[in-house]
């Protein structure tokens, strides 16, 4: 009996104690990226100053939290408090009223820093939706030393016909190495990603501006035709399944001579302990036909809160901390500049030291001001998006091309059987969705 | 001679057996090789299969920056809760359609086999909606519970066809002796059935702890198994394949381990009643 008093007693003492800050828990679904592991690692910086605000962690892979995130948020689950999204979804989740507009990020947070493309890629209506955190576009890599040995010269902003031109010379199939490595996985974000970008240097479109698809036009034929040629003379074996890993492995592994993929990569391929091409990579714009684009794309991570969130102040607070200015100097002084996520600053494009640190800087910050979501292509589009189309059908419909274009790089059908079957996939799906009759 | 056919036959097939084995085996092995690479060596082009710098930095790593255990322990749990609950409702459906049945038995036997042809994603929204608002969302019960669900049709067929095997006079024979109801299930059915019972047991405990869509679906932090562990090391853009393994390893270890002791039930329990 004295005992049981003595533990009551104990645990009444501890109640007292305990510290009466009212503890706010925030819950933050993220990707496997990383510089989204370099943030998970500096939480504490922000608890110290925010002691009122745990933060927890929740890191899936890309579509798994794609359809996660999306299942709660279309049914009000509230599971998550910041939510990490592309530019994809928040123009499409900002229209159905998902997400809370981020209008308290703070005196100092200096909103007009933000690079105006980005900024108006994660923006409805002029409102901010999501805090980019960090942003890329597409850019050629390529190997100066087998550029150097070939004699051959890369342009600042190259045309296709020169980039076809030199992967043919520098492939050498008997020494392992490839002219050029793209992406062949199917899917709206693998592919379908690249080659819309370069479908819009072509002229192409996904869809009139009355929404119907375009396939069936020249532009097209043209960008297949060429993308499975190039692939198929100069292009690695097993293309089909290469997406952004595969090709960076391939690339830092010494086998591709050039590599048209992200501008994010270039922090990884000049990166000694992960690189063994390090010292050996220079950059240029994505390729062009002279009709005005470029081939590169435009997409930033960013942190959004779910509408009906009833953590709104401390989630804006964290999002306002890590996409602020600060931060990039927190990740300076504990990992070095090169480290800082790129691509969503002005100011970090003026900083002499992150210039110095990252040779990349100049042309992905080039690279994010030559693509327009609003004027992705040549002719005029009724979407936004420069290599996605931002309605909520996309994702399937992109998919579903996507699988075609693969089959058309592996072999197993033509070029034109591959249109032809993407031209009618696309009709039906937008009859289906109303877009058309 | 003929007994040196014999020996050749059998060297041939032991080696070919093993060669099987492991060409099963090695994407397993590859897996945990890689786990003790460096990043830069995981994806070197020729791999290298025995001669690398060997290292544990992944696993550290991979404890540092998520809490293995507290995954493992939702597993083991969730895996175990809905095996148990499954096989308490198993055993008697299964026992009573075996021996017995109606007409209407093979039909509700196929029904219960087809709700394992939708495929799960199809019912993905209602779940979720009902989940929340019964607050079941990102709990270990909730996760038992749709697991049982839906490993429930396998266990009962599986059981049906084990008891199917099991001579009725014996049970007959049994009643006749006066045992009731209880007493047959306990001392007569049950001994019978022992190699039957632990593999599905076994099977539905792999089937649980291998369940990837609602387990990720529907847990968040506090409720999450160690599926939720390895997709959180599934990188879009960056090569993390050393740490992917290593997490990946850790994830299979304990089941790898519960498999490797009890294959003998195991096989027994699949090959139960195919030779006559």
């Amino acid at each position: 009996m004295k005992n049981v008093l003595c533990a009551v007693a104990g645990a009444a003492a501890l109640l007292i104690s305990a510290p009466s800050i009212a503890q706010t828990t925030l819950t933050v679904a993220t990707v496997n990226n990383g510089d989204m592991i370099r943030m998970q690692g500096l939480t504490s910086e922000f608890t110290a100053k925010n002691p009122d605000i745990t933060v927890k962690w929740v890191t899936l892979e890309e579509n798994v939290l794609r359809q996660r995130v999306t299942t709660d948020i279309a049914t009000k689950g509230g599971q998550f408090d910041v939510l990490t999204i592309g530019t994809y979804e928040v123009p499409i989740w900002a229209k159905k009223n998902w997400l809370v507009p981020l209008d308290k990020l703070g005196a100092d947070y200096d909103v007009n820093d933000l690079l105006p493309k980005i900024r108006d890629a994660v923006s409805v209506d002029g409102k901010l939706y999501a805090a980019p955190f960090y942003g890329e576009s597409s850019m050629v890599m390529y190997r100066t030393d087998l550029f150097d040995k070939a004699g051959l010269k890369m342009p600042d902003s190259p045309t296709w016909d020169f980039v076809v031109d030199a992967a043919k010379k520098l492939t050498d199939k008997s020494a392992g190495v490839y002219g050029i490595c793209l992406r062949g996985k199917a899917g709206w974000g693998e592919n379908m990603a690249f080659l819309t970008a370069m479908a819009n240097s072509y002229g192409a479109r996904w869809f009139d501006e009355k929404w119907e698809p375009q396939f069936n036009s020249p532009e097209w034929k043209k960008t297949l035709t060429t993308y499975v040629d190039l692939m198929k003379q100069a292009g690695p074996p097993g293309a089909s399944s290469n997406g952004f890993n595969e090709n960076l492995a391939l690339f830092n592994a010494g086998k591709c001579a050039m590599w048209i993929d992200a501008t994010v990569a270039a922090s990884f391929v000049t990166n000694p302990a992960q690189s063994t091409v390090a010292g050996k990579v220079g950059f240029a714009l994505a390729p062009n036909t002279g009709l005005g684009k470029n081939a590169n794309w435009l997409w930033a991570w960013s942190l959004a809160i779910p509408a009906g969130s009833k953590k709104v102040d401390a989630a804006e607070k964290f999002i306002a901390w890590a996409t602020s200015k600060d931060y990039s100097k927190l990740v300076a002084s504990k990992e070095g500049w090169s480290n800082v996520p790129p691509g969503t600053r002005a100011s970090l494009y003026q900083n002499p030291e992150y210039l110095k640190a990252a040779p990349f800087a100049k042309m992905t910050l080039a690279s994010i001001d030559a693509a327009d979501p609003s004027h992705p292509t040549v002719k005029p589009v009724p979407y936004v998006g420069v290599q996605y189309a931002a309605i909520p059908e996309f994702q399937g419909i992109g998919t579903q091309v996507g699988q075609q274009f693969s089959a058309a790089l592996s072999g197993s059908t033509t070029v034109d059987a591959a249109l032809s079957a993407a031209q009618s996939a696309t009709e039906r799906e937008m009859k289906r969705a109303g877009y058309i009759k | 001679m003929a007994r040196m056919v014999t020996t050749q036959r059998k060297v041939i097939s032991t080696a070919a057996a093993w060669l099987v084995g492991f060409l099963i085996f090695f994407p397993i092995l590859w897996m945990v090789l890689a786990s003790f690479k460096t990043e830069l060596e995981a994806f070197a082009i020729p791999p290298s299969f025995l001669f690398f710098h060997w290292t544990t930095e992944n696993y550290v790593t991979v404890q540092e920056r998520s809490d293995y255990f507290h995954h493992a322990l939702n597993s083991i749990i969730i895996a175990g809760g809905s095996t148990l609950i499954a096989m308490l409702i198993a055993i008697p459906a299964a026992w009573s359609m075996a021996f017995s049945p109606t007409k209407r038995t093979k039909d509700v036997l196929l029904w219960m086999l087809s709700t394992k042809m939708m495929p799960p994603v199809g019912v993905l929204v209602p779940i979720y909606l009902i989940f929340r608002n019964f607050g079941l969302l990102d709990t270990r019960s909730g996760l038992i519970f749709i697991l049982c669900l839906g490993n429930l049709p396998i266990v009962i067929w599986m059981l049906f066809t084990y008891f199917k095997e099991i001579p009725k006079d014996i049970l007959e024979a049994a009643r006749m002796d006066g045992a009731t109801i209880g007493r047959e299930l306990i001392y007569v059915l049950t001994p019978m059935a022992v190699p039957g019972l632990a593999s599905t047991m076994l099977l539905n405990l792999i089937l649980a702890w291998n369940e990837a869509f609602w387990t990720l679906n529907l847990s968040t932090l506090e409720a999450a198994p160690l599926t939720v562990f390895i997709a959180s090391y599934s990188s879009p853009e960056g090569l993390f394949w050393a740490k992917l393994s290593a997490a990946s390893t850790l994830a299979i270890a304990p089941i790898l381990v519960l498999g490797w002791f009890s294959q003998r039930q195991l096989v027994r329990g699949l090959t139960f009643g195919a030779v006559k």
